[in-house]
């Protein structure tokens, strides 16, 4: 699938539940090409700001948009990667702030080491 | 002096690629690993060592000389080299 595609179809997916694409359309498209890349490589959507166990079990929580995304936009506005935002961040009604990884430890140890 | 830094990172994270813009702006030298790249015991090797300063494994971690900084933080990232070159 061609990023462009890609771009389309997540946008008529996401928006109506209240996730957009970051305004940095640059950002976006770098974001939407990892993750076709994670697709390729894993079979999975695997979000591309966090190592992937390459086991869809084990990765399950992290495949886009993840489980984390939800209560990080309510919180920051954004997800962890940026990739989704809320309407009031992308219109700069709410300040831009570090998204720190939501992801429990003990999952990322459990699923990498 | 020299910095000595260091930057665990994934080929695809976007927080790495501003990260690495970053260091090649201020002309840094650095070495970096794109752990998603490795993989068996080279890639278990480096996840340890990258848990010794970040126990929950995320990207970018970065280490500039003693001092480990997680995620893309310009501005601590800026006082860490700076603070150094002023040594």
């Amino acid at each position: 699938m061609q990023v462009n595609e890609f771009y389309e179809k997540l946008k008529k997916i996401q928006e109506p539940k209240g996730y957009f694409f970051n305004k940095d359309q640059d950002m976006v498209m770098d974001l939407l090409e990892s993750l076709l890349i994670n697709k390729e490589r894993y079979g999975y959507t695997s979000c591309p700001c966090r190592l992937s166990a390459g086991q869809y079990e084990l990765d399950k929580d992290i495949i886009c948009p993840c489980v984390y995304s939800g209560p990080d936009i309510k919180e920051y506005g954004s997800c962890y990667c940026g990739l989704y935002v809320s309407r009031e961040w992308n219109e700069g009604k709410i300040p831009h702030v570090f998204v720190p990884e939501r992801r429990p430890e003990e999952k990322i140890i459990a699923s990498l080491i | 002096m020299d910095n000595n830094v260091k930057l665990y990172a994934l080929s695809t994270c976007i927080h790495c690629k501003h990260t690495k813009e970053l260091l090649d702006e201020k002309g840094i030298n650095y070495d970096y690993t794109y752990v998603d790249t490795l993989s068996g015991d080279e890639k278990k090797d480096i996840l340890e060592e990258v848990k010794q300063y970040n126990p929950k494994l995320s990207f970018p971690t970065l280490l500039i000389n003693e001092q480990c900084i997680v995620g893309f933080k310009k501005q601590e990232i800026e006082e860490a080299l700076q603070g150094n070159a002023s040594k």
